[in-house]
């Protein structure tokens, strides 16, 4: 036994506060200030075709963040996952040059992202080594087959229709990737929290060891899982290329960290087997409005950092301190 | 035993890897390519020399490279207006700034209790912030700084430079602290065993307060040297440079799971990586493979460290059941 862990909530009577601490419901009013704020910041702000454009800055990290919250649940991390983008992005620049179109060209993109993911589970599985040793391994090499066969170059014939997926709109006012992130995750949080698969995902990360042994193939669902977020990284690489229209070396360099953020603000114990798709989905959102409502403020992407930064320790260090904080005063 | 048999595989593999490009360029044998390895790889291995025992516990520091760039920033500003100001003054303010930085990972670490991956990740990005802030996103300029800073990483005293007297010492003191104190045996233990060391008596919060704000000191240590030899400081400082230094940890066989690392091996783990980066362009090797030839590296020590190492998880009721 490596450490004593909580019992089951399952049981556990019903509190006032214990609702009230709902993650979601810190993030939901977090939210709704934010935005009150980017209106007043700018009267633009509401219009719904500035909101609809404000989406486009966070879907392909939103995307991203559904599966790094599927890991880190289970206890695991994708460290690679900006790289695997940067990789897909190269393929289909490579295809695109010979003049493959759209359906080719996400094709590839998805294949390519499935492989390296692949490959991600199979080092961890198969070796039983630590996921951020592994996949702070294909970071390194994913980037760097990227870096390696571009050099310094950029990679920039895209056909229309690639760029039609990353800028275009379903609805006038509504993108794409904003669309397929939302379904996206609607899918696999109704998975989540609705199936039994969703449910042994919950199981292995409260206790891997009795996961396993209650049977649970838990090392099968972590290569899915490992995959699958190579599967969703090629197809936010498909979005982000489209939207560019171009492919350099650093592609989408140090997004795993900002998808990581997202995650983690979201609710999702890095400990493992906590946390909602739902507060995942409000956080994206949530650090989406920020980014946002500080480029309107004219605030350089680096010092937006900071409030991010910040933000993602308090989000951690907040509620125990609050449970710790009521305990005092409920003696 | 198996540690030791991995650093000599290490070895061996490093001294492999000397002897096959020298024999494509010869001049890689010269004591000048040995002396240029060496001088490039101090600032790596001292910052490698304290991560390995934050690993060693679990832990990881991604915070240093943003440490740097801040600590190595507000030096330089602060050197830029005091011209006057002697090196070992400028290196001892670098240290003290590094380690309040590096004392705030530990508040985050042992009194709010969080994750050293998430603390540190959410002080990378403030960090790198500030260095911003406090710069107003200009760049301190080698014409600005001091001449006696940007002399002493390169002067030779007693055919050494700066640098590679620095690392002698810095070597000496982790061999001293990580393999001969208490407070090394105490780190290791914490990092093999958690709730064995609690049961010794070893407490765990303050040896990691200790370790996270002593590698925040380092790095802003490190930071002075590296604005004195690169004489440059920018908001881009060493950025992405807490992966070099985890990459130099794994490959010199510190395992992520805890427990395992030494002095020897983290310091074989920073030459080998230097050695590659200096050997690519000699063996005539696009200086862009780099990054996937470093990537590789990693995986395969990072496999052979775990497969020589223990094993987690193993079903013993099934493999009774069996038999």
């Amino acid at each position: 036994m490596k450490e004593a862990r909580e019992l089951p909530k399952a049981r556990a009577p019903f509190r006032v506060w214990g609702l009230l601490l709902r993650w979601e419901w810190i993030l939901l009013p977090l939210l709704a200030l934010v935005m009150l704020l980017n209106g007043r910041l700018s009267e633009f702000f509401w219009d719904p075709y500035n909101l609809g454009d404000a989406t486009f800055n966070f879907s392909e990290k939103g995307i991203m963040a559904i599966t790094m919250a599927l890991l880190i649940l289970t206890r695991e991390i994708d460290l690679s996952v900006s790289s695997i983008v940067a990789l897909c992005s190269l393929c289909m620049g490579l295809v695109a040059g010979r003049g493959a179109e759209l359906p080719v060209l996400v094709l590839v993109s998805l294949l390519v992202g499935t492989l390296a993911g692949f490959l991600n589970g199979f080092l961890v599985i198969r070796f039983a080594v630590p996921s951020i040793a592994i996949t702070l391994g294909t970071m390194s090499l994913y980037r760097g087959i990227s870096q390696a066969i571009l050099g310094d170059q950029a990679l920039t014939q895209y056909p229309q229709s690639l760029a039609n997926l990353g800028q275009g709109y379903l609805l006038e006012p509504i993108p794409i990737a904003f669309v397929v992130f939302l379904l996206l995750a609607l899918l696999v949080g109704v998975v989540l929290h609705r199936s039994r698969w969703g449910r042994q995902l919950y199981a292995i990360g409260n206790n891997p060891e009795a996961a396993k042994f209650s049977g649970i193939p838990v090392e099968r669902y972590k290569l899915i899982l490992f995959t699958l977020s190579g599967t969703f990284a090629g197809l936010a690489a498909a979005f982000l290329t489209g939207r560019i229209s171009s492919t350099r070396p650093n592609i989408a360099q140090g997004w795993e960290l900002d998808v990581i953020t997202m995650v983690v603000l979201g609710g999702i114990g890095i400990a493992g087997g906590t946390g909602s798709m739902l507060g995942v989905v409000l956080a994206v959102l949530l650090l989406g409005m920020i980014s946002f409502g500080l480029a309107l403020l004219n605030v350089p992407g680096i010092v937006a950092n900071i409030f991010i930064g910040a933000l993602l320790i308090g989000a951690i260090a907040l509620p125990p301190l609050l449970k710790k904080l009521l305990k005092l005063g409920r003696k | 035993v198996n540690a030791q048999r991995r650093e000599l595989i290490l070895l061996a593999f490093l001294l492999l890897g000397y002897v096959l490009v020298g024999s494509i360029s010869p001049s890689f044998f010269s004591i000048k390519a040995v002396d240029a390895i060496w001088h490039d790889s101090v600032l790596l291995l001292v910052l490698a020399l304290v991560q390995m025992p934050i690993i060693i516990t679990r832990g990881i520091d991604l915070s240093v490279a943003a440490n740097l760039a801040l600590s190595g920033m507000l030096v330089a500003l602060y050197a830029k207006n005091n011209l006057e100001a002697p090196v070992g003054v400028l290196l001892l303010l670098g240290a003290l700034i590094g380690a309040g930085l590096g004392a705030v990972n530990a508040f985050l670490i042992t009194i709010l209790e969080l994750p050293p991956i998430v603390a540190t990740l959410g002080t990378m990005s403030v960090y790198r912030g500030l260095t911003y802030v406090v710069s107003g996103g200009q760049w301190v300029n080698s014409q600005e700084f001091p001449p006696a800073l940007l002399e002493f990483p390169n002067a030779r005293l007693l055919g050494l430079t700066g640098l590679e007297w620095i690392s002698l010492f810095a070597l000496l003191l982790a061999w001293l602290l990580w393999h001969q104190s208490r407070f090394g045996r105490e780190v290791r233990a914490l990092g093999g065993n958690p709730t064995a060391a609690k049961y010794v008596g070893v407490m765990e919060k303050p040896r990691l307060a200790l370790l996270y704000t002593l590698a925040g000191g380092v790095a802003g240590f490190v930071a002075v040297l590296w604005v004195a030899r690169y004489a440059i400081a920018s908001t881009e400082l060493a950025i992405g440079f807490e992966l070099q230094v985890v990459a130099a940890c794994v490959l010199g066989g510190v395992s992520i799971a805890g427990g395992v690392g030494s002095v020897f091996g983290t310091t074989l783990g920073t030459l080998f990586l230097v050695m590659l980066y200096n050997a690519l362009p000699i063996v005539k090797i696009s200086p862009f493979w780099q990054t996937a030839i470093v990537g590789i590296a990693i995986l395969l020590a990072a496999i052979v460290n775990q497969s020589s190492g223990k094993r987690l998880g193993k079903n013993i009721l099934r493999q009774e059941s069996q038999t």
